[in-house]
């Protein structure tokens, strides 16, 4: 996608370079472009370069190179307080010597509205996350789950068309955490405010998203909507990061068209769809643990099976995980759906295993 | 479980109250903790709290007239100091038995000392008179009403008679008067003539230089320390050691450097002069002055106020900031909106800290204040040990602990004392 391309961009990072010590780039030419009212999550390790990208967009770092648009202006030398960004913070920010109303007032004030206004932005956005009791009580009175909403109302309170998220969640328990993943996304959406949300927890990603952009070592490996990036990652490192996944080692013999030859190390030979690789090339071979098949009857004719045995079987409920050493690796997961009529395999017994050649992707090495 | 009854109190295994078997469990604990602070605490008992306690009280106590005088003291009871006439022969006998004693004991001068700070001149009377008085014999040189005359016409003075009288009392709140610029006189508490009158100017000049010099470390420290938390910690750690030099070097060194630097043929005004901002003759007058102390303390306290502000500085974090500016603030609002409250507990530490140390700043005062620069405690040093007048000197140390006890109350009201931080 390039910026010329679409008239509604609404956040656009074009050629955006970023370096703290004039020697290494902490973000790497990084494009992107987001339509208004879209939620974006930024996903990767520590250090991909995901906050430094927030953080370019919030005004708090500058970047080297590269244009950043807002609304299709340049907003590089837009000092971060006229941006008219909100922005929650991972810790919460909470001014501690002012009330939940004085720091929900505070961007009002700055913008030098008046009282009954302010007082009535104040109530609504209160009201908004459902804290509308809390007003008078200190940021250090509330919760944790409750100081979250308290900052999720104060980026909102003064209405910005663009709400930065910097791991909002991170201090939450579990639970309270996949409750309010569920109500940030509902008031982003209702409220139709354009999203950028930064995350190491994919399970955030893929549950809130409507694109998540996967970042490694300064760039952005992969952009989509998330059941395509589970589904179909374009390279190794997606694949990897992106839920649980099955590799085995080997080289590209031949391509035909849609499907591959995989000539694995042990000399197995696997069907597999070619992503970023050509013939000859070293590759890993990615499938998820769900899409294996040891059912011979649900294979389509003609497509290889690799034999497999079985290590570990653990009962998980609604699952069933079996581990197997496919090609000398150990580390092989099926999940099968506990059905009435599922099969159990006991450790130590020969199976023989198949996938559709298009759910085993072969991936650079 | 015990076998407890529903409203008796809850017992031990072994029947004995719960209470009590607690109590017994952890005694062990508290004499160890006991153990570990006695030697400090014998210390500072022995050290700090009973001579403080003891000078206070000599603020207040005057035995020495009545035991000097006893049976004069007893006779003036019946003496109306207010009647213009002088005692009669009683009292005059009565004396001449008590100095008889005294001045066998060595003890007469002591008392001219002591009444010499109420009325001067008493001193000398003392001890001219002693030599005279000496060889008289209480039991047959009566009547010694005009003998004495004799001897000195101040006893023929009513004055003085009612001066005896006055600090007859064991207890006085003489000295505390004197602090105040007042005295003791038969019809009550007066002020001193107008040229005694300086304690209180010394009070008033103390507590307003106090008050510059805190002001002035707190204008030159908030931004050091607010540079030294925002630093990465590496070079604020080496930024500290400068902060921290001063205390490397002796506090006479360096207000005497102070000295080398203010005086008029000092290096500063060298320099003014060599660059033609300052004529040479009229030279700036920086030392022996107000304005000398007032260099020289703020320069002395200043890592008193860096240190406690610095250490709540680093406690705030720098996403109130960009919260703040976030939300549309600009970097003054952000700053002053959000840090500065933020920060206050440090400036209040350091204050406090500050001001505390220099309402009772001596050496620096004494050094570069010349006589229009000194505080109040060189006022006290100088009645310790020259004017040996211990009483004035314990009334003013008292009231100086009770203007900072006041001032620190007042700052608990305003401002609250839980918001003082040392980090």
């Amino acid at each position: 996608m390039t910026a010329s391309s679409s008239n509604d961009a609404f956040v656009e990072f074009e050629r955006v370079q970023k370096s703290y010590d004039g020697e290494t780039l902490v973000v790497k030419d990084l494009n992107l472009t987001m339509p208004r009212g879209e939620f974006l999550t930024m996903l990767g390790p520590s250090g991909s370069g995901k906050t430094t990208c927030l953080m370019m967009l919030a005004g708090f770092e500058t970047a080297t190179h590269g244009d950043i648009r807002l609304g299709g202006t340049s907003i590089n030398n837009i000092p971060p307080h006229k941006r008219g960004i909100g922005m929650v913070f991972q810790n919460y920010a909470l001014f501690p010597h002012m009330t939940i109303a004085e720091n929900l007032s505070f961007p009002l004030e700055v913008r030098k509205m008046g009282k009954s206004e302010r007082e009535e932005k104040v109530k609504r956005a209160l009201d908004m996350v459902e804290m509308g009791a809390f007003g008078g009580r200190r940021p250090a009175q509330l919760s944790g789950g409750q100081q979250q909403r308290i900052a999720l109302a104060r980026a909102l309170v003064f209405e910005p068309e663009l709400v930065l998220m910097d791991e909002p969640l991170g201090a939450l328990d579990k639970q309270l955490r996949e409750k309010m993943q569920f109500e940030i996304t509902d008031l982003a959406h209702r409220l139709g405010i354009t999203t950028v949300y930064v995350t190491h927890d994919q399970t955030e990603a893929m549950t809130m998203s409507d694109r998540v952009a996967v970042f490694d070592d300064g760039r952005i490996q992969q952009l989509a909507p998330p059941d395509q990036l589970y589904e179909e990652p374009d390279n190794s490192f997606v694949a990897q990061f992106i839920g649980e996944n099955n590799t085995l080692e080997g080289v590209v013999q031949e391509i035909n068209g849609e499907v591959a030859l995989v000539k694995l190390d042990d000399g197995e030979l696997i069907d597999a769809k070619p992503i970023n690789v050509g013939v000859g090339d070293r590759t890993r071979v990615s499938i998820r643990p769900e899409r294996v098949e040891f059912n011979k009857e649900r294979l389509r004719e003609g497509t290889h099976t690799i034999k497999a045995e079985v290590l570990e079987f653990i009962y998980m409920g609604d699952i069933f995980r079996t581990r197997l050493r496919v090609a000398g690796n150990d580390e092989f997961v099926i999940k099968t759906r506990n059905a009435p009529d599922q099969v159990r395999h006991e450790p130590g017994t020969q199976i023989e295993i198949g996938w559709l050649p298009e759910d085993c992707r072969a991936l650079d090495a | 479980m015990t076998d407890t009854t529903s409203d008796g109190p809850m017992l031990a295994a072994d029947g004995t109250p719960l209470k009590k078997s607690l109590a017994r469990a952890l005694r062990l604990q508290k004499m160890r903790a006991l153990m570990l602070i006695a030697p400090l605490l014998i210390f500072v008992l022995v050290s700090f709290i009973i001579p403080i306690v003891s000078m206070l009280m000599r603020s207040v106590e005057n035995d020495i007239v009545v035991e000097t005088l006893p049976l004069t003291v007893a006779e003036l009871q019946s003496w109306d100091a207010d009647s213009g006439e002088l005692p009669d022969e009683p009292v005059y006998a009565a004396f001449v038995g008590d100095m008889v004693v005294a001045i066998d004991a060595k003890r007469h001068t002591r008392l001219g000392t002591r009444l010499n700070y109420e009325q001067t001149g008493m001193s000398s009377l003392f001890r001219k008179s002693g030599r005279k008085i000496k060889r008289m014999d209480p039991a047959a040189d009566a009547p010694f009403k005009d003998k004495l005359i004799d001897v000195d016409k101040k006893w023929g003075d009513v004055e003085t008679w009612r001066v005896i009288k006055t600090h007859s009392p064991r207890v006085t709140n003489g000295y505390f008067l004197n602090a105040v610029d007042m005295r003791r006189t038969p019809e009550g508490a007066q002020s001193q003539p107008e040229d005694k009158r300086i304690l209180v100017k010394l009070f008033v000049r103390t507590l307003i230089m106090s008050l510059i010099i805190t002001g002035s470390c707190i204008l030159l420290g908030y931004p050091v320390a607010w540079i030294l938390a925002n630093l990465p910690m590496r070079t604020a750690n080496i930024l500290m050691i400068l902060v921290l030099l001063p205390f490397w070097t002796s506090l006479l060194v360096r207000t005497s450097a102070w000295k080398v630097m203010l005086q008029q043929q000092g290096v500063i005004n060298e320099f003014l002069v060599w660059l033609g901002m300052v004529a040479d003759d009229s030279r700036l007058v920086m030392i022996n002055n107000q304005t000398g102390t007032i260099i020289a303390m703020t320069h002395i306290l200043l890592p008193f106020m860096i240190l406690p502000m610095y250490s709540v500085m680093q406690t705030i974090q720098p996403t109130y900031l960009r919260a703040a500016k976030s939300m549309g603030a600009t970097n003054w609002t952000a700053f002053w909106r959000v840090y500065f409250p933020l920060s206050i507990p440090g400036i209040g530490a350091g204050s406090i800290l500050v001001f505390i140390l220099a309402i009772g700043y001596y050496i620096t005062p004494e050094i570069v204040g010349g006589t229009k620069g000194v505080f109040i405690s060189n006022r006290i040093a100088y009645h310790i040990s020259s004017s040996l007048n211990w009483g004035l000197a314990a009334a003013l140390g008292t009231i100086l602990l009770v203007v900072v006890l006041i001032l620190y109350w007042a700052y608990d009201k305003i401002v609250g004392i839980d918001n003082v931080k040392l980090g």
